[in-house]
């Protein structure tokens, strides 16, 4: 979790431009990095592109990036979250996103009456759409994910530490084969109702608007999870009961209630990204969740686990390294990639790139 | 019982045996393990033999399936015994486990299969097979037994998802999806003759053989110096190192012991199916197992082995067959169509193999809440776990009376204490 109590104004100012600058030059890396690669046959194949051809592609492949980043981003600060105040990997989590992904469907085609492939082209209406299905579908994941720790994870707070991570693999197979009862397996169609089609022409470039707006909803609920956590009564909460339960308990802090909270806004974030997954994918499916989450995961580790920034920035590091593999030609070996950014995270750096030091408890 | 025995018995009186012919009987399976084993298994496999040559088996299939079924059984029999050393006896969640089957498979594919040109002998293919997957085993477990118990599931639940991707994408080398198949058959054997489809019970009977011998070396090791090791990690692993248990190398030790088992078992499967495929190695295959020991009773040998083998004949026949038995009830006009309004069930359409791994998945997480010690726990998990419940509950009674102590004479009430 965050480290600071009460920042002085100006310092989270300078600290706020400081990230931006960080943001801002890490994305332009990549788009050059990407441009260069995207011109070398011996990377891509017969297929290397002339310069400012792939000065096109760069562009829309990073801005892609920043979209598939922030889905991750989403679902891995549920992980970050959840770890950071019970230890525990909630293996259902990147469950909880698949049915949000549902669940989404189910209200852009049940309410509105849309059906896959159709556009909304209407502005006032297509934001009507988007808030709804938001509103909805967030709030109905959180209150999943908090029904699950009520039911099935916090009979074992205080106990031993095998139990509750088997049985959130249980959980997790059984949102799973229960999607799979009710809706059957395979590819299931989702209305995209944001218009693919909406692209801002720069240069040889055009940049998808999806993607811009699936960004700034991703960087919008974060920056807002951050001002809850740092600046509410219930943030401090969490970020005591993180930091050690007992002394919160005892300083006044209600772990049940904080501790549902956490599972609240983890859920609730997962829903976020569930909605937005459809518009950007246009296909659900019940397995959905356990790529996202084993992805979403390696995020959190990377960016060290219980940290909400870290989570953050591993979800986009993710993220661009899954767009770098599938731009240049290898994406079907992006998963081997992710797997390989765990290992040598987990072997050098356990503690991830913002991580503090861990407890040593096994 | 007058006097303890030995020392393990005086220190958990949990194992004080019954008195009459089953205290004798445990007594006797306590100093002789391994000769009960192999008079239990004996009786089991004259059994498995038996069984299907009569009615209440032989009117659902023939004998040749069943032999068929109990031999496949025997595969996941394997497989739960070796993953209950990893998470039953040191406590460490594997979730990859398929993926040790799968190169175990994958490594005898290679060596007796027309697409690679070779013809290697069976049985010694069995230890390299094993050994295969016990060099990864240790090569996935190095570097993360170091780190806490949390990380090794994830890790190896990126592991298991990985190999097959990596089995389905350097298709030159292992043929892709569609795997390697025509891979041949065991050589005959003396007595028993030769192995094909037809004479599933000579599968069997070697499968009945492994799972003797496996049981025979697991329980050694459960008694030994090393098993203690292990369940002392399982218990508390600072505790242990503080005791001079090398808890790295005990771990990893569990961890290649696990792998090798399912190694071995992934050899025998791929000969019997002649054809290893990605797809036979998905997680479904690692949550299975893991259902199987949950369900069997973590830590305890014995009781794994008859959970894998009871999960696995519910999988393989009990929910095959109800479709079946429900059409047969159905037209002799026992059971009616369910029909609740626009909830209109045809159960004799439901297709309850579809449910299994649902099923899986309530099983162990009601397993998990409401008896984790499984339907046969172990004497001294069974214990432990209880203990430590009501440890708790005692605390828990204490600390309440505190604070209310505290309450009622302070007048302010405790912050965060609501009832």
């Amino acid at each position: 979790m965050t480290t600071t109590v009460a920042v002085p104004r100006p310092n989270a100012l300078n600290r706020a431009a400081r990230i931006v600058l960080f943001a801002v030059l890490a994305i332009v890396v990549y788009a050059i990095v990407l441009w260069v690669a995207l011109q070398q046959s011996w990377l891509t194949g017969s297929d290397a592109l002339p310069s400012n051809q792939a000065f096109g592609v760069a562009i829309q492949q990073t801005i892609n990036a920043l979209s598939i980043g922030a889905i991750y981003a989403l679902i891995a600060l549920g992980y970050t979250m959840v770890y950071g105040i019970i230890e525990l990997i909630n293996f259902a989590h990147g469950d909880v996103f698949m049915v949000s992904a549902f669940l989404a469907m189910g209200v852009t085609v049940v309410i509105f009456g849309q059906v896959p492939g159709s556009d909304i082209t209407n502005i006032p209406f297509l934001i009507l759409v988007l808030a709804v299905a938001l509103l909805l579908v967030m709030p109905a994941t959180g209150l999943l994910n908090m029904a699950i720790e009520r039911v099935f994870y916090r009979p074992f707070r205080g106990g031993n530490r095998l139990a509750p991570l088997i049985t959130a693999v249980g959980v997790s197979f059984i949102l799973q084969n229960v999607a799979l009862v009710l809706i059957g397996s395979g590819d299931r169609a989702a209305p995209q109702v944001f218009p693919l089609n909406w692209q801002i022409p720069l240069g040889s470039a055009n940049v998808s608007v999806l993607s811009i707006f699936i960004f700034v909803l991703a960087v919008t609920l974060m920056f807002g999870l951050n001002l809850f956590v740092s600046r509410t009564r219930l943030g401090r909460a969490m970020r005591a009961t993180a930091q050690d339960q007992q002394a919160a308990s005892l300083m006044g802090v209600d772990l049940n209630q904080t501790i549902a909270l956490t599972f609240l806004l983890g859920g609730a974030l997962a829903g976020a990204a569930g909605v937005v997954w459809g518009l950007r994918f246009g296909f659900v499916r019940q397995d959905l969740g356990f790529n996202a989450g084993l992805k979403a995961f390696t995020s959190a580790v990377l960016g060290g686990i219980g940290n909400i920034n870290g989570a953050a920035l591993g979800g986009f590091f993710i993220g661009f390294t899954e767009n770098l593999a599938s731009a240049l030609g290898f994406s079907r070996w992006s998963e081997f990639l992710v797997f390989l950014i765990l290992t040598f995270v987990l072997i050098f750096r356990p503690t991830g790139i913002l991580g503090q030091q861990l407890g040593d408890r096994a | 019982m007058t006097a303890a025995p030995s020392t393990r018995t005086a220190t958990t009186p949990a194992t004080q045996a019954p008195r009459g012919w089953r205290g004798r009987a445990r007594g006797f399976a306590e100093e002789h393990r391994s000769t009960s084993i192999l008079i239990g298994m004996a009786i089991a496999g004259a059994l498995l033999g038996i069984l299907p040559k009569v009615p209440p088996l032989a009117l659902i299939q023939s004998a040749n399936p069943w032999y068929d079924a109990f031999a496949n059984a025997g595969v996941f029999v394997l497989l739960a015994m070796g993953l209950n050393v990893v998470v039953g006896l040191a406590g460490l969640l594997d979730l990859g486990y398929a993926a040790f089957f799968a190169i175990g498979a994958y490594t005898y594919a290679y060596s007796n299969s027309p697409y690679a040109q070779q013809d290697l002998p069976f049985f010694p293919m069995l230890v390299v097979g094993a050994a295969v997957a016990a060099v990864f085993g240790i090569a996935l477990g190095a570097p993360t037994l170091r780190l806490r118990g949390d990380y090794l599931a994830i890790m190896t639940l990126g592991f298991g998802e990985i190999v097959p991707i990596v089995f389905v994408n350097t298709d030159p080398f292992t043929g892709g999806t569609n795997g390697i198949g025509g891979i041949f058959r065991p050589e005959p054997l003396p007595i028993l003759g030769e192995f094909s489809p037809l004479t599933a019970f000579n599968y069997m009977i070697v499968m009945v053989v492994i799972v003797t011998v496996a049981m025979m070396l697991l329980y050694r090791l459960h008694d030994s110096r090393i098993g203690r090791a292990w369940m002392a990690i399982r218990e508390d692993e600072l505790a242990a190192a503080a005791n001079g248990i090398n808890t790295v190398a005990t771990k990893l030790l569990a961890f290649a012991l696990g792998a090798t088992t399912s190694g071995f078992a992934g050899v025998f499967n791929a000969s019997k199916l002649t054809i290893v495929s990605p797809d036979q190695f998905s997680f479904t295959v690692s949550f299975t197992v893991l259902a199987m020991i949950i369900v069997g009773g973590m830590g305890n040998i014995w009781g794994v082995a008859a959970g894998a083998f009871i999960v696995f004949m519910i999988q393989a026949v009990v929910l095959k067959q109800l479709s079946a038995i429900a059409e047969t009830l159905q037209r002799a006009g026992l059971l009616p169509p369910f029909d609740l309004g626009p909830l209109h069930v045809d159960i004799a359409k439901v297709n309850f193999v579809e449910y299994q791994y649902l099923l899986f998945g309530i099983a162990l997480v009601i397993m998990m809440l409401k008896r984790p010690e499984g339907l046969f726990p172990s004497q001294v998990r069974r214990a432990e776990l209880h203990e430590v419940n009501e440890e708790l509950a005692a605390e828990d009674a204490t600390s309440d009376a505190t604070l209310s102590a505290t309450e009622s004479e302070s007048g302010v009430s405790a912050p965060g204490s609501q009832p």
